[in-house]
């Protein structure tokens, strides 16, 4: 089947998916887009994670076909032209990176969470990023980061 | 092949030749980089990743690769010293998501692998039909052990697991044959359709029944041909028995006031990486096979795959693809040699990426040990004497398992002193899951049994736990039970100490709960009653780097020439970045000797002599060592240079701040100007001091380079009722010789400790009959941010004298104590035994 949709502000158009597909595959493999992660195909890790129409799904766990005619953003949109989001900025400035593969799908969480919740409190962050696995940094630098990004935010807000 | 996609680094300071997948990280970014060579396949990242007008033949794929990134790399801008904190260069590539994994390599033509892995732990094949498979449209190749052109069979220390199986199979999931076709589901398809004709077996399960049980009494010995079968003649006896290492010191019969006996047993962990085991072959002109790949040692991968290929290593080039993290899964191949051999076989490139599913079945486990300890103390808490015995499973194949044994046997005891010790350690060959390396091999197992023990002793004593460590700790100066005389800072009493005075968490408030914080969370189970809280203290011990004799060294090659007006420093070696931060520290180094702020970091691969392992705690030792000997050699002949220049004696002469500077006269030369078109390179394989072999009666020798430790103290809250355990604190106190990069200390502190508290309350694969039960993240759990405690961390810099800069390594130490640290606050929590890990519900309940 043929698939239309928007992504990162630019329209895609891919043919040949096969109905088993699913938006993160077509995003990898079809459009280009690794920056998402396969960590488990099963909603459980988190490392997929991307915007559908502003609601952060896993999307190792929405069919290809279910994106059709709708915006996706991904790790890779997140960005401005000249500048890294402050997201991105405060998970590098934190050290919450070491091997990355979870970051992509922590960055869209957290760039969610922060549209949500200016000042998230430590037990807000912790439920909010409950979907998303890490094994390299015992999650402590994460807390970190999120809590930089939202100071930054606010900083940059007044 | 179609023209591979190339990466064009507009942005990266990549100035090399050499094939970009890993790319090179640039620390400060120029915006000059000049074009690699376009020859090369690529992985294809969005943004970064192509950009010049005749890499790209997909419009799909250049529709997703048109949001370039003009200056995200000035991110990384950042200089740094050893002993400070610079980002990590590769560090903005992974937050844009353009830094190329193993699984995002992709090649227009490509095709895609796929496994069948026996179901059962141990059958004979009668017979493999491939008819089916072969017919379905898109498949180009369907292989089995008839199409190894080389030998058969791999391993690290013993080669004896068939690339793919022949007449038997000895696990589940054993890889009987591959399948390459034009889609990843089409390659599944195709393996379904193979026909395998078993004869199944009674699985040998239980480990002491294969290391001891009676050969004539119906145990089947798995590896039955001699040195095929893994366990070095001798070591092994006539059973399966890979390997035993008794240690045997002092007074056998040395009798003590008071005794305490207990058995432990630790479950089978995953590492559970969240990259899986993926990578990408390309058949070359040459008849040989570049593979881009995330592995923790590309040249050992590089010496099994020339076996299994039948080819010198000038055919066999691999290249490090970005890794998404090892902790030990790594070391042994897993797809490596598959994929290179549908590549040669098809012509094409082939990638694999393994479900999480198969990643289960795709890399070998953490042993499960079953321990039997007897520690002898005087009524003033003296250790008299410690027995123990230690049975580690390895399962099907040897793998590691020599080497965890060994750990296991020689750091058995603990970080105590201990005149009578008398251990024996064996690992055996089973039909379970193979195990292998996992961070702190050997020692985890070790440390849940001997600190489980202290605080045994200490309760028959009816002495303070930290009070008995303390007057046993050990330290600079003692001899191990190997005899090995311990020569530098051994800081055991002293990190019990630190650990022990952080200031504990406020007590539970039973009327202002907040149930995200109880035992259950949200779940609701409990607004406070029957939470009971617990404190428990553990210290542990690890060696750093190969032991026993190995000739362990890495190789780094360090350049330094001016480009477009600057001078830069290059680093090339094959040592594996897998998210540690090596990369980081490399450049590190060179800025430090260098006195340069521009470093580029090669791309990571077999051009360039072995970095030895990315294990054993080892690659800032002994790779940062190769990298920080290079650099003088390379300083010394710019110093000459210079003072050939100047008419200075070289040795009034250092190098800082990209300038030439005398310390009577100040700055003397800008460093461009000393060196003009001259490149200075030097190329140096550097080893840590050598190691000896141990004695195989006695386990006598100086075996280890190095021994570092780590103590946690872990505050647990535990709902009694229901046997559910939250983890309120887990604090670190960890001796690093020097901390090279403080920020990614603690980050190594925090994420081992993480997954020690893993080990300790949640993960474990459950095999039953060789089967395993939860492979899946839904059924293995892991620790995720609400189950992660707060920390602090203390970070010690006892220099040792024999380590580049004084370092000792960091990694593993922090997963070894943070286990029975946890486990023992259960028990002060529950006054229950827990003798096994991971502590489950109905054993508290
Ligand atoms: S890959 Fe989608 S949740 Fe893990
Ligand atoms: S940084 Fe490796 S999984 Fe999070």
């Amino acid at each position: 089947m043929r698939v239309k949709c928007t992504v990162n502000g630019e329209k895609h158009e891919i043919d040949d998916v096969w109905e088993g597909e699913s938006l993160l595959y077509a995003l990898r493999e079809r459009m280009g887009l690794p920056g998402s992660k396969n960590a488990c195909e099963q909603g459980e890790c988190g490392s997929c994670t991307v915007y559908l129409d502003q609601t952060p799904v896993c999307a190792c766990l929405v069919a290809a076909g279910q994106a059709q005619d709708r915006d996706i953003v991904t790790v890779e949109g997140l960005a401005g032209e000249e500048k890294l989001h402050p997201v991105q900025q405060a998970f590098l400035e934190a050290g919450a990176v070491q091997c990355g593969f979870c970051t992509p799908g922590l960055l869209v969480a957290t760039h969610d969470l922060l549209e949500r919740e200016e000042q998230p409190s430590d037990p807000e962050i912790r439920e909010a990023l409950a979907g998303n696995l890490c094994r390299c940094t015992g999650y402590e630098k994460i807390l970190d980061a999120v809590k930089l990004a939202a100071s930054r935010k606010a900083e940059a807000a007044t | 092949m179609n023209t591979p996609m190339t990466p064009s680094p507009a942005r990266s300071d990549q100035r090399l030749d050499a094939p970009i997948t890993g790319r090179g990280w640039s620390v400060r970014d120029s915006g000059r980089g000049s074009h690699p060579d376009t020859s090369q396949p690529i992985a294809r990242t969005a943004g970064g990743g192509s950009r010049g007008p005749d890499d790209v033949d997909n419009t799909v794929t250049r529709t997703g690769l048109v949001k370039a990134t003009s200056t995200r790399m000035d991110q990384s801008s950042h200089s740094g010293k050893v002993g400070e904190s610079p980002l990590r260069p590769d560090g903005t590539l992974k937050v844009t998501g353009e830094f190329a994994y193993s699984s995002d390599m992709w090649l227009a033509d490509m095709l895609w692998g796929a496994t069948l892995r026996s179901p059962h732990p141990y059958a004979c094949i009668r017979s493999v039909d491939l008819t089916e498979a072969v017919k379905l449209p898109g498949v180009y190749a369907v292989l089995t052990h008839e199409d190894v052109p080389g030998e058969n069979l791999y391993g690290l220390e013993h080669a004896d697991q068939p690339v793919l199986a022949v007449d038997v199979v000895r696990y589940q999931g054993e890889a009987v044959a591959i399948v390459a076709a034009d889609h990843p589901e089409t390659a599944r398809r195709a393996v379904e359709k193979i026909v395998v004709d078993y004869e199944v077996l009674e699985p040998l399960v239980d480990p002491e029944v294969a290391a001891f049980g009676d050969m004539a009494d119906d145990v089947p010995r798995l590896h039955p041909d001699g040195n095929k079968g893994g366990g070095p003649e001798g070591q092994g006896g006539g059973k399966n028995i890979v390997r035993h290492l008794p240690i045997r010191k002092g007074n056998p019969e040395a009798t003590a006031d008071v005794v305490v006996h207990g058995e432990y047993e630790v479950g089978m962990q995953d590492q559970a990486f969240l990259g899986p085991e993926s990578g990408l072959a390309v058949p070359a002109e040459d008849g040989g096979v570049d593979l881009y790949i995330a592995t923790q040692w590309l040249h050992v991968d590089q010496k099994q795959l020339c076996r299994v290929l039948g080819m010198p290593a000038a055919k066999v080039r691999l290249t490090l693809a970005g890794v998404g993290g090892a902790f030990g899964a790594r070391e042994d191949l897993s797809m490596q040699a598959h994929a290179c051999l549908l590549a040669l076989h098809t012509g094409k490139p082939v990638k694999m990426s393994y479900s999480r599913e198969e990643s289960f079945f795709g890399h070998v486990h953490r042993h499960p040990a079953k321990m039997r300890y007897e520690h002898g103390a005087n009524r003033d808490g003296k250790l008299v004497y410690v027995k123990a015995q230690i049975i580690l499973d390895g399962g099907a194949y040897a793998s590691s398992t020599p080497a965890v044994v060994a750990n296991a046997a020689t750091l058995g005891v603990g970080p105590y002193k201990v005149n009578n010790v008398a251990i024996d350690g064996y690992g055996v060959y089973t039909n379970n899951p193979p195990c292998g390396a996992m961070r702190g091999f050997g020692a985890v197992q070790a440390a849940f049994g001997y600190e489980s023990q202290m605080d045994k002793l200490a309760d028959a004593l009816g002495m303070d736990p930290v009070e008995l460590r303390i007057r046993n700790a050990m330290a600079e100066g003692i001899s191990m039970p190997t005899g090995q005389v311990v020569d530098s800072a051994a800081p055991v009493a002293e990190l019990l100490r630190r650990v022990a005075a952080m200031p504990l968490p406020p007590e539970p408030q039973q009327d202002s709960y907040d149930l995200r914080q109880l035992p259950g969370g949200v779940s609701n189970t409990t607004h406070g009653e029957g939470v009971r809280r617990g404190v428990g203290i553990a210290i542990g011990i690890k060696n750093v780097c190969f032991s026993e004799g190995f000739d362990d060294y890495s190789t780094a090659k360090v350049r330094l020439e001016v480009i477009g007006g600057e001078s830069v420093a290059m680093v090339h070696t094959a040592a594996a970045e897998v998210g540690q931060g090596l990369v980081t520290v490399q450049a590190q180094i060179a800025r430090t000797e260098l006195g340069v702020e521009r470093v580029t970091i090669h791309p990571i691969d077999t051009q360039i002599g072995s970095g030895g392992s990315t294990s054993a705690s080892r690659q800032t030792y002994v790779t940062g060592g190769a990298v920080k000997a290079a650099c003088e050699k390379v300083r010394g002949r710019v110093l000459k240079l210079a003072a050939e220049r100047l008419g200075r004696p070289a040795a009034a002469l250092r190098l800082d701040g990209d300038k030439v500077v005398s310390d009577a006269d100040g700055v003397m030369a800008a460093l461009v100007d000393v060196l003009h078109e001259d490149v200075v390179e030097e190329t140096v394989k550097w080893r840590h001091r050598p190691t000896h072999p141990l004695d195989p009666e006695t386990g006598q020798g100086n075996a280890h380079v190095q021994y570092a430790f780590a103590a946690h103290r872990a505050v647990v809250d535990v709902d009694v009722d229901l046997g559910l355990i939250r983890v309120v604190q887990l604090d670190c106190a960890q001796d690093v010789g020097k901390a090279m990069n403080p920020d990614a200390v603690v980050g190594q502190i925090h994420g081992g400790s993480a997954q020690g508290l893993g080990l300790a309350v949640m993960e474990e694969i459950q095999v039953t009959d060789g089967k395993v039960r939860n492979p899946s993240f839904t059924d293995y759990l892991i620790p995720t941010i609400l189950d992660m405690p707060p920390m602090t961390v203390d970070v010690l810099e006892l220099a040792d004298p024999h380590a580049p800069y004084g370092l000792r390594g960091v990694g593993e130490p922090p997963t070894i104590s943070s286990t029975p640290a946890i486990v023992a606050a259960i028990r002060a929590a529950t006054g229950k035994d827990l003798t096994r890990v991971p502590v489950q519900p109905h054993h508290i309940i």
